[in-house]
Formats: structure tokens, C-alpha cells, sequence
């Protein structure tokens, strides 16, 4: 393969914003017919990298060479007449209309739509035979669930004559086995000779599907090895720069009274649907509840109504007491009274104000205490001294109270959120994507400082889309699909493949082809979704 | 009330309906790409007094009607430029707009033809003539469809059947074309435009350009075909009915038909009937004068079913990561 001319060359790429050097001389060959890993921290470089082969973001310094040849990227048109498509982790989908649509959107023939969309749907017909790319042309984006909306993007790809295909982090809105499926996908439109560059943080699957692998640390490229002759561990330390703990270290949970008890919870929102139906669940005190499933089958809501930011029907009691679901009494206020912080899952929309300074971040949802105020006025000094104290203790970097919440990084202002929830050692801690968009280092921190309140006796209860992160954070999981819990399962007897069809709506042994099954799930899902819409 | 009341009710709804359709069918355009234009009115009005003014000098209305369209092209211009390339606030632009139309209409008309901020009455070829269709007067004696087609249907100014004529176009151009289907998509996600490599720029200026136009249309018409000449603040709203409109119609153009003809409706019927007796008590004319207007707040409060704007309407593209 050696005597081949590369399918993309990078030479010498450097990108700067401001004083922040994202892409520092990067250089790399990807050979052709192969399926090429980059593997990175949040915040590497990885997608910046992407997008100048996009044509998004200009180069400061560099060469592309694509097939050998020496090529201008201007914008994204040189890039699609280069042959490159690009599958964005956030789909650049129009929602209102079909699959069809989407596909010939840009790439349309003449000024007529008709003989343009004949053809996209010949074209599609012929693609889905070769590369099991199944998906209905005439359904609506907002329809069908996001495992399809994801193969439309490829099917753009394929019907602009892309033969290099740039996939950015694809799995993170997938369940296990639909990832399965993409990754059968990509291996077959490999074997017909597409190139693919697969970006991704999951070691996982860097070790599953690629041929080669390259690891990007803080703006460089460290090292491009072959998949086959490296490990997880070795990947893991080339991306971070030193070891790191894949496993939390705990011990057992020793489980004492119900804190939390949640009974036959509904929610119905603005637009009619129902989101949650009928959750019923406990988390006991000094134990650690896991909610798995897919993004976008409930937890959010959960966790909304748990946080009193959302109302819903039904009966919650924490410490025995009952707590109010609709009306005054229900608000983050009412709850934290209640002994309930809440780390959200957004922390940058529900978390923190982003203008503010981290002093008055840290006081959020705490700022009635009476250590906070004096007479009628706020005690700033308090609170400063406060923060100083935290932002020490969680490894806050830069320790700067006054520095503006949006000028820390994605790690440093989950730790901010994580320090002024857990300080406060509630009884019930509700975690939402903790370590969402942050690096390696925080999370090892993070997770120790969830299991430390566990240890410390207190209940949490942690809705993550990681499974990896469920499975070594939790002591029971309970998985939740389409609005419901599908099951629970002791987090020491269980292992992805039985939490995956969980998570696809399969509650026991089908008896046909586990696929099929979860095919089937999936569709029925839509088709409700489609119904509420129509 | 007899056919011909019925008939002479339609007609004049059909006349006051035109403005109204113009001005939402250009809104249409604006939006479905995106672009937030509150600025209708200013458009309107500034087209209306440079149509009267130069259908006036120059006798002749059709070259008043294509002054009109520039300036509202000028002032739609000014918009894409504020709200497209500078991303300033729509809303603000388009305010900004309708104020500066509002008062450089009856200064520029003071200083040319100094009648208190109006121009002189048009007459003759300074104003749009009705146009008598083939067969509408062999056709007149006929029952029931010759009057229809007679009175209703024959006998008005060309704008009106411009304007009536631009729905199915306007349907064909959105749903059926290209262009059409990228003007759509850039109302609803940018971002795949332009992953998709169209430039959501160069669309959102023809967008607020087809917008111009037909915005100008709209005020030619109302100042040379439904009236004789400009006065002060004479568009009265009519940018803003036809955005309530639009809204009402769900952004589709056969709706913003039906819609436009109600708002026509119940102004030909406040111009018709001054004070209507329903016998227990008598609606006064003011009432009916309002009628479309509170129909506008009561739409635009959000009284009639759910109607959900092109996703990306008045958000900025920036092309990110």
C-alpha cells in the first residue's frame, strides 16, 4: 500500500485564533481504500483540522495535497469538487424536509426540482443496494430518528461523488448497536475503495473499526500509529500525556434508606408529546443510580423535573416527604431547600451564566444563604472568599474568582458547577452528563469527587449518555427508552451488550435477529414520534 | 342584499386585498429565507409616494411604478445590508425603515409639490386604468355569471392581476424550483446550506430583492391604482396587516391569499356599511374601522392554532467551528 499515492496529504497545517494556536504544524497521510482514526482530547485540534479541509477555516501556514495533488480549499464547494464529504457531529440537516430533499439540496441538476429529485431517488435506490444504506426518500428529517438521519448525511456525501468521507465523532447520538450498523457501513464503503478519516474521543472505537490511527494533543499531532500494533492504554497516554485511570477506584456501595423515591412520573410537553411515561425509581442513601439510554428518550426531562425545572404528574418524596411537581413549590429554589442540588446537564445554558464572574457563579441557587448576605446586600467578600476556597480544593484552573465563567475551560466550568453543588453535601446529588465536553484529567476528578459523596452517605442519581461512564461511575443502572424504564440491572451484573438492546427498547432475548429487533423498536419509536408530528 | 351588492362588496375586497397580497407574498419571500421584515410598511410607503410623484412629472404611471420599485429596492437593499452582510437586528432595520419612509415621504412631497406633504390628484395616463377583459361587456347580460364576470372579475388595474397571479407563482417558484427549494432551506437551516456549498448570502439578498419588489409593487398600486395620488401615512398599517397575514397563512402563499381577501373583506365592508344595525344595537363605523386591525393583534397574539416560522427566521449565519 506503501507505493500508492496518498488520498489526503497535509503539510505543515498551522491555524491560530487569537493567542489560542488550535493546529500547529500538523502533517499526515491517509492512504487510500483505509479508515484512518483521529483521536484527541475535547479541545485538540481535531475538528479545526476538519474544517480546514472543509474549506470552514482558512490555514495560516500549510499544504493539502489531495491524491497527490496540490489543492486549494477555499470554501466548502472546492471541498465537495475535491471529492470530500463530511458527516458533522451537529447534522446540517433541514428538518421540514425529506430525505430526498436534503440529499439533492445544493447538488441539484437544472433549475427544475422534479428531474433533480427522479434522480437522487434512482441514485439512492442503487447506493442503499450497494452499502445497506437504508432509508425511506420520502420521509420527513424530523421523522426518523437520528441513526437515519445520520446515513442521510452519508448519502449526501456519496450522491456529491465524495470518495473521501470525514465522519466527526458520529457515535455520540447513537446506542450501541446502531453504532454497529455504522461501523458495517463504513467498512463496506472502505472495501469499495472510499477513504475515511474517523474523529472521535472513544479509544473503544478507534480499536474496533479504524486501520490507522492518529493521536492530536493540545494542537499537535503526537503520533500516527497502525491500529493493529497499539492498545488502549498506549492511545490513552499519547492523547493525555500521562497515565491514566481508564476505572474509577471504588469500593462497594453499602446502600441505606430510600432517599429519593419516584412514583409513575409523567411529563407531556409544549408540543403534546409525551416524554415521560409513567418512570417510577429510588436511589437509596450512599449508593449511585444510573440512568443510561440514548439521548433524547427522557432523561433530560427527568432530570428537569427532579431539578423543579419542568412540571409533570405524578409523586416524588425525598427523605419521606413528599415534594411539590406543579405550582410555587416547585422551582431549583424550593428543591435545594429540600436538600436536592443539581448539576445540569447543559452547563453552559443551565449551569452558569457565561458573562458572569465565577464568584457570582459560585453563589447561584445559594445566594438566599445567610453566610452570602448581610442585612439587605449581598456579602461579595464572602462569596469571593467562598469561591477561592472551592475553586482550590476542585484544582479550578485559573484559581481567578474573577475571571468571567466563559473564559474557563470546558473542564474548569464543570468544576465550578460540580463545586458549588456538591460543597453544600446535599442528600440527594442529580449529576447530568458530567463529564460532557471535558478532558480526561477532569473527569478522573470528577468521578472521584461523585463516588466520594457517595461514600460520604448521600444518594446520586446520574443520567449520562456514556455508557462507559454509567457502567464504571454506577452501583445500579436503570435504562430508560422512548420515556420509560426499560429495566434496572446491579451495575457489577450487567455489561454493555444487555444495556444496549435495553437502550434499544429490547427488554428480553428476541427471537430473531437481535438487529431485526432493534430495527423494529426503533422504527415504532419513530413512527410515534411521526404520528404526533403529522 | 341582492347579487349586485354581494358583487360590488367582493369587488372592492378584491381591490383593497391587492396591496395586502403583494405586500405578504414579498414578506413571504423575506422570511421563508429568514430574514425578519417589519420594514414592509416603510417599503410601501415609499413607494407609493415615488410612484405618485413620478407618475405625476412624467405623466405616465408606469414609469412612476418602476420609480416606486426602486425606492423600495433601495430600502430593501438597505436592509439585506444591515441584517445580511453587518448582522445587525432585523427588527431594528426594518423599524428603522418604516420611520425614515414615514417622515422622507412628506418632507421630499412638501419641498416638490408643497400641498402639505401629499402629491397632486393623478389623472389619466398618471394612474392605473381599469382593464376591461375580453367578452366582459357580450358577457354582462347574462345571469348570475355575467355579472360576475363583469363586475368581479373585469375591470381592474393590471397590478391587480399581477398581484393575484404572483400566488400560483410565488407556490411554483418556493416548491417546484431550485432556487425555491434553497430559498426555503436557508430559512430553515443555514448551516446545510452551506455545507451543502450554496452561498446563504447571495440567497438572502435575492430573497429581500424579489421582497423589494414586490413590496413596491404593492405601493404603486395603492397610490396610483387604488387611489389618485400619495398622501400622508397612507399605507395606515397595511405593511403590518400583511405580516399578521403571513403569520395567518402559515408562510404558504394559497393561504396568504385566502388570508389577505378576509382582511380585504372586512375592510370593503367598513367602507361599504358605515354603521351596521343588527337591531339590538348598532356596531359603530369606527368599530368596522378597527376590525381589521384588531384582527391584526388577535392573530398576532397567537389566538389562531399554532403556526411555526421558517426554524432560522431572524437569526444571523456565521459560519462556525
Amino acid at each position: 500500500m506503501s507505493d500508492t499515492e496518498p488520498a489526503i496529504e497535509l503539510r505543515g497545517i498551522s491555524k491560530a485564533f487569537g493567542p489560542v494556536q488550535a493546529n500547529k504544524d500538523i502533517s499526515i497521510k491517509v492512504m487510500p481504500g483505509t479508515i484512518h482514526g483521529i483521536i484527541g482530547e475535547n479541545g485538540a485540534g481535531k475538528s479545526t483540522l476538519m474544517s480546514i479541509l472543509y474549506g470552514f477555516y482558512k490555514a495560516d501556514a500549510g499544504e493539502i495535497f489531495i491524491g497527490g495533488t496540490k489543492t486549494q480549499i477555499p470554501d466548502s464547494q472546492a471541498a465537495i469538487a475535491a471529492g470530500i464529504g463530511m458527516v458533522f457531529q451537529h447534522f446540517k440537516l433541514v428538518e421540514n424536509f425529506t430525505v430526498l430533499e436534503n440529499v439533492v439540496l445544493g447538488a441539484e441538476e437544472g433549475n427544475l426540482l422534479r428531474p433533480s429529485l427522479a434522480k437522487a431517488r434512482k441514485l439512492l435506490k442503487e447506493l442503499e443496494e450497494e452499502y445497506e444504506l437504508r432509508v425511506d426518500p420520502d420521509a420527513r428529517i424530523d421523522e426518523i430518528g437520528v441513526g437515519r438521519q445520520q446515513r442521510v448525511e452519508i448519502l449526501k456525501a456519496l450522491y456529491r461523488r465524495a470518495d473521501i468521507l470525514i465522519l466527526d465523532e458520529p457515535t455520540g447520538v447513537l446506542t450501541p448497536t446502531e453504532a454497529d450498523q455504522l461501523f458495517r457501513i463504513l467498512s463496506r464503503l472502505r472495501d469499495e475503495g472510499k477513504t475515511i478519516i474517523f474523529i472521535t474521543h472513544k479509544l473503544r472505537e478507534i480499536m474496533d473499526i479504524t486501520d490507522t490511527v492518529s493521536v492530536m494533543r493540545r494542537g499537535e499531532m503526537t503520533a500516527t500509529v497502525k491500529t493493529s500494533e497499539t492498545s488502549p492504554t498506549e492511545l490513552a497516554e499519547l492523547m493525555v500525556g500521562r497515565k491514566v485511570l481508564l476505572r474509577v477506584d471504588k469500593q462497594p456501595a453499602t446502600p441505606g434508606d430510600v432517599v429519593l423515591d419516584v412514583e409513575n412520573l409523567s411529563v407531556i410537553n409544549s408540543q403534546g408529546v409525551e416524554r415521560l411515561r409513567g418512570v417510577s425509581l429510588n436511589v437509596r442513601a450512599g449508593e449511585i443510580l444510573g440512568i443510561a439510554g440514548v439521548a433524547g428518550n427522557g432523561q433530560s426531562e427527568l432530570l428537569e423535573v427532579l431539578g423543579g425545572m419542568r412540571e409533570a404528574t405524578g409523586r416524588i418524596t425525598v427523605n419521606g416527604e413528599e415534594i411539590d411537581l406543579t405550582g410555587r413549590h416547585s422551582d431549583g429554589q424550593s428543591r435545594r431547600e429540600r436538600g436536592i442540588a443539581h448539576v445540569p446537564e447543559d452547563r453552559q445554558r443551565e449551569g452558569l451564566i457565561m458573562e458572569f464572574h465565577a464568584w457570582e457563579n459560585t453563589a447561584f441557587g445559594y445566594h438566599h444563604d445567610p453566610e452570602f448576605n448581610s442585612g439587605l446586600l449581598m456579602n461579595n467578600a464572602a462569596i469571593k472568599e467562598d469561591t477561592a476556597r472551592k475553586m482550590e480544593k476542585f484544582d479550578v484552573r485559573p484559581p481567578d474568582p474573577q475571571l468571567t465563567a466563559k473564559n474557563f475551560s470546558g473542564g474548569n466550568q464543570q468544576k465550578i458547577v460540580v463545586a458549588r453543588e456538591i460543597e453544600r453535601s446535599p442528600d440527594l446529588l442529580l449529576v447530568g452528563q458530567p463529564t460532557r465536553g471535558v478532558d480526561i484529567g477532569a473527569i478522573e476528578f470528577i468521578h472521584q469527587q461523585i463516588v466520594s459523596l457517595r461514600d460520604a452517605g448521600k444518594a446520586v442519581l446520574l443520567v449520562s449518555v456514556e455508557l462507559d461512564e454509567i457502567l464504571s461511575l454506577s452501583d445500579r443502572v436503570a435504562v430508560m427508552f422512548d420515556g420509560k424504564i426499560m429495566g434496572e440491572r446491579l451495575a457489577s451484573e450487567t455489561d454493555e451488550k444487555e444495556l444496549g438492546l435495553l437502550m434499544a427498547g429490547i427488554t428480553e432475548a428476541p427471537d430473531k435477529p437481535v438487529e431485526e429487533a432493534v430495527e423494529e423498536q426503533l422504527q415504532a419509536r419513530d413512527a410515534r414520534k411521526a404520528q404526533i408530528h403529522g | 342584499m341582492d347579487l349586485m351588492t354581494i358583487l360590488q362588496v367582493l369587488d372592492s375586497t378584491v381591490r383593497l386585498a391587492t396591496p395586502l397580497l403583494l405586500a405578504c407574498l414579498a414578506g413571504l419571500f423575506s422570511e421563508r429565507a429568514g430574514i425578519i421584515d417589519i420594514g414592509l410598511e416603510g417599503k410601501m410607503l415609499a413607494s407609493a409616494f415615488f410612484a405618485a410623484a413620478i407618475a405625476y412629472m412624467s405623466g405616465n404611471v408606469w414609469i412612476g411604478a418602476l420609480a416606486g420599485v426602486g425606492s423600495s429596492l433601495l430600502l430593501s437593499a438597505i436592509h439585506g445590508l444591515a441584517s445580511i452582510t453587518y448582522r445587525g437586528n432585523q427588527i431594528i432595520s426594518g423599524l428603522a425603515i418604516t420611520m425614515l419612509a414615514q417622515g422622507m415621504t412628506v418632507l421630499i412631497a412638501q419641498d416638490w409639490f408643497s400641498q402639505g406633504g401629499r402629491t397632486p390628484s393623478l389623472v389619466g395616463q398618471a394612474r392605473f386604468e381599469p382593464i376591461t377583459l375580453p367578452f366582459a361587456e357580450a358577457l354582462a347580460p347574462v345571469p348570475v355569471i355575467g355579472p360576475i364576470y363583469h363586475e368581479l372579475i373585469s375591470g381592474h388595474s393590471a397590478l391587480v392581476y399581477v398581484a393575484f397571479l404572483m400566488v400560483p407563482v410565488t407556490w411554483w417558484i418556493l416548491f417546484r424550483t431550485r432556487f425555491g427549494l434553497r430559498l426555503r432551506a436557508v430559512g430553515e437551516n443555514p448551516a446545510a446550506v452551506d455545507t451543502a456549498g450554496v452561498s446563504v448570502i447571495w440567497l438572502r439578498y435575492a430573497a429581500v430583492l424579489i421582497c423589494g419588489v414586490l413590496c413596491g409593487l404593492a405601493g404603486a398600486y395603492l397610490a396610483t391604482g387604488l387611489q389618485a395620488g400619495f398622501v400622508k401615512d397612507m399605507t395606515a398599517g397595511r405593511g403590518y396587516i400583511a405580516l399578521a397575514a403571513l403569520i395567518f397563512a402559515k408562510w404558504r402563499p394559497w393561504y396568504a391569499l385566502y388570508a389577505c381577501l378576509l382582511f380585504g373583506l372586512l375592510q370593503a365592508v367598513a367602507v361599504r356599511y358605515q354603521n351596521i344595525d343588527l337591531g339590538a344595537f348598532v356596531l359603530p363605523v369606527q368599530f368596522m374601522d378597527a376590525l381589521p386591525y384588531i384582527l391584526t393583534v388577535v392573530i398576532l397574539a397567537g389566538f389562531v392554532g399554532k403556526a411555526t416560522p421558517p426554524r432560522a427566521i431572524g437569526q444571523h449565519y456565521v459560519k462556525e467551528r
